[in-house]
């Protein structure tokens, strides 16, 4: 097998699960630490990347495009947090579940309403919309380089945040056990509304950088929370940690399977069944990863809770 | 789990509230009107999967009504539009209350075939004539052909096997096919297949509504064909245009797909990355006839500058037609055996040129292969090459009992 062709699937795999790490990074801090189910975290996502689209678009400049969408998805997600989210923080996941779903309906007619329901453009930064030769024989798509590196750099801050500073401590504590910080006087109101807006700033950074390489358009947050999902449930619910990893492994089995798995089937299998069965088991191999590790590891990966 | 409860919910939502404006709509407008009007159904996609294909839609019925005088061969009409959101489910409900309570004379308006396919049964039991103006499904091509049926704008088929044709012609000999995997993909590049003559390097099915296409564009430069036909409907297309030409594939492979992914809706979201990109379609903004040179100075009047897509061209035909229908027919719809004659003969000035029906109400006419350029203004648009197949009718016809 050519090895340039698997290299660049490694690193077509590494760059959709930093993607997914961008975004389930904010959900898995809601959750494990706050446990509260935001289901309207994808909205987040989509108003970061409607935002940074128009902005991008309007003012030419996609450093701009991209604070303007982070600062004003966190306006959104600190009336959010205000308006909903608090009142919420007591209450059964069920109840979380659906208002938080609600907020989905809401959020797709108001981006409806403002932007239209057809896909707004997102262009490229022109000088980052060509390859880059990375070896002889390997040009990568120079905006996929930059999403790469932001990844990492969002995932080492991140980790500096939560297990080296202060305000991590908290977050750490809120996280292993809420009512035993609270009692050692921590403030978890203010902590809470902290992480809900940092999340948000996450999804919005990631809508931002996908738009450009996505259709951005009304429903993107949905079809991208499951997979988010799945990388929270792997990780370990409340770690980032765990989320890293996850998202990175669950980047790669996607990747693999849809890459190698129609072709190893071919090998083995008629061509009419092979293309049949190929892309069906790649949709699968997400979900059998899960499955496996939830398997031998009920709680995830990295569990917050251990 | 949370996208099924998320669709049945918004369904439920949907239809109550469609039903209780409809119930407020329908009053006034009946009072109005002591002799009964004709009733035309419009099914609208303005909301779901296929939202931004309606919007483009209904902007066409809009604008062919508007022409009218809100008339159809000078008679008063009532349009009744509700939003189907794509739904099979919500269509069917809607569309037995448009027979059974509005007694619709004539049907229009889905864009997606299985919808098409979900509302046929209460129409043609209730003698409703269908003019499909985008779905136009082979099953209802062949043995289940039904007078009341016509797939005014095209057979899903034809587009594919355009494209095959222009490959065939331009003499790719290494091509890799691309479509998501669900029966009309798979159609897609059965129809493709049927006409191309060189070798299918790869056939890539991808999931649908899947956005990254960083895998099959690494294995894409691997394989190394001379061309890629892609069959990626709506969001999907767009993501894999803007992530191919970002992968510098472009240098190299040739780009070809059917009109659906390089249309407008698509350029206008996509912009530069398209240009060079080759299509085939039945229909184009740049066609010269009069019809279309009308529709088209209309269209861009009323909706600030914007090209017409395929999708309000042909809504827009679908209205012509009826008009035309109900003026041969004097007005008298309850004729159906009248108005389906009428409908059958096709006489109307189609923006896409001549076209007739077929035996089976589907339509022969002319594919054009187009390319994507910029137009005297600047703006990214389609620009028609040439013919690649005439007077073109489809491969079911022939199964067809009708006369």
């Amino acid at each position: 097998m050519n090895p340039i062709l698997v290299f660049e699937q490694l690193l077509n795999g590494a760059g959709y699960g930093l993607m997914l790490f961008l975004i389930a990074a904010g959900l898995t801090l809601v959750f494990g630490i706050m446990d509260v189910m935001n289901l309207s975290h994808g909205s987040l996502f989509m108003v970061g990347a409607y935002v940074a689209a128009t902005v991008h678009v309007q003012s030419g400049s996609f450093a701009v495009a991209v604070l303007v969408a982070v600062a004003v998805t966190v306006a959104v997600a600190a009336l959010l947090e205000v308006t909903l989210m608090r009142r919420l923080y007591g209450r059964d996941h069920l109840a979380q579940v659906l208002a938080t779903f609600g907020v989905i309906l809401v959020a797709d007619d108001a981006v409806k309403m403002v932007w239209g329901p057809s896909p707004v453009m997102a262009p490229t930064p022109a000088w980052l919309s060509g390859p880059v030769e990375l070896f002889a024989g390997l040009p990568y798509p120079s905006y996929r380089l930059v999403v790469l590196g932001a990844g990492v750099l969002v995932a080492g801050l991140l980790y500096l945040l939560v297990n080296h500073s202060r305000v991590g401590m908290l977050v750490r504590a809120g996280a292993s056990d809420r009512w035993m910080a609270e009692l050692m006087g921590v403030r978890v109101r203010r902590v809470f509304c902290g992480i809900f807006v940092l999340g948000a700033a996450l999804a919005a950074l990631a809508g931002a950088l996908m738009g450009p390489l996505m259709a951005v358009q009304v429903g993107m947050g949905e079809s991208i929370l499951i997979p988010a999902l799945v990388v929270i449930v792997i990780g370990g619910i409340g770690s980032v940690r765990g989320a890293f990893v996850a998202a990175l492994l669950v980047g790669l089995v996607d990747t693999i399977g849809r890459a190698f798995l129609p072709l190893l089937l071919r090998a083995a299998l008629p061509p009419a069944v092979a293309a049949d069965l190929g892309p069906l088991c790649a949709e699968v191999a997400m979900y059998a990863l899960m499955a496996a590790v939830l398997s031998f590891r009920p709680a995830g990966l990295f569990s917050a809770k251990a | 789990m949370a996208r099924i409860s998320r669709t049945s919910l918004r369904t439920r939502l949907g239809a109550t509230a469609l039903a209780v404006l409809g119930a407020c709509a329908g009053l006034p407008a009946a009072a109005q009107q002591p002799a009964t009007p004709i009733k035309v159904g419009i099914a609208l996609d303005i909301s779901g999967p296929f939202a931004a294909l309606g919007a483009e839609a209904r902007d066409g019925f809009a604008l062919g009504i508007k022409q009218l005088g809100g008339k159809l061969g000078g008679q008063p009409v009532q349009f009744v539009q509700t939003d189907m959101a794509g739904s099979p489910d919500q269509a069917k409900q809607l569309v037995d209350r448009f027979v059974q309570r509005e007694k619709i004379d004539l049907f229009t308006g889905p864009i997606a075939s299985n919808v098409a396919l979900a509302v046929t049964p209460t129409l043609f039991a209730a003698k409703v004539p269908y003019l499909s103006n985008n779905a136009g499904p082979s099953q209802l091509a062949g043995a289940q052909c039904n007078p009341y049926f016509f797939g005014t704008a095209y057979q899903n088929d034809q587009y594919h096997e355009a494209a095959g044709q222009f490959a065939a012609d331009r003499g790719f000999k290494r091509m890799v096919l691309i479509a998501p995997n669900y029966p009309a993909g798979k159609d897609g590049i059965n129809g493709f297949k049927r006409k191309f003559k060189g070798t299918v390097v790869d056939e890539m099915y991808t999931k649908l509504g899947q956005i990254d296409y960083a895998t099959e564009l690494a294995q894409l430069r691997a394989a190394k064909p001379e061309a890629v036909y892609f069959f990626l409907p709506g969001a999907m297309g767009i993501n894999f245009i803007k992530q191919f030409v970002g992968a510098g594939l472009s240098k190299d492979i040739t780009l070809v797909t059917s009109g659906f992914s390089a249309d407008e809706d698509v350029i206008s979201t996509v912009g530069e990355p398209m240009l060079g990109l080759f299509n085939t379609s039945h229909w184009a903004h740049d066609l010269d006839n009069p019809a279309n040179k009308a529709f088209v100075a209309a269209f861009r009047k009323e909706y600030g500058g914007r090209y017409p897509s395929i999708y309000a061209a042909q809504a827009f035909d679908v209205i012509t037609a009826m008009d035309s229908a109900v003026k041969a027919v004097g007005g008298k719809v309850s004729d159906r055996d009248a108005l389906i004659k009428a409908l059958a003969k096709a006489q109307f000035p189609s923006v896409r040129g001549n076209f007739r029906y077929a035996n089976n109400h589907y339509p022969v006419q002319n594919f054009y292969l187009r390319t994507i350029g910029k137009d005297a203004e600047g703006r990214v648009t389609n620009k028609t090459i040439k013919t690649v197949l005439e007077n073109y009718g489809d491969a079911f016809s022939a199964q067809c009992g009708m006369k």
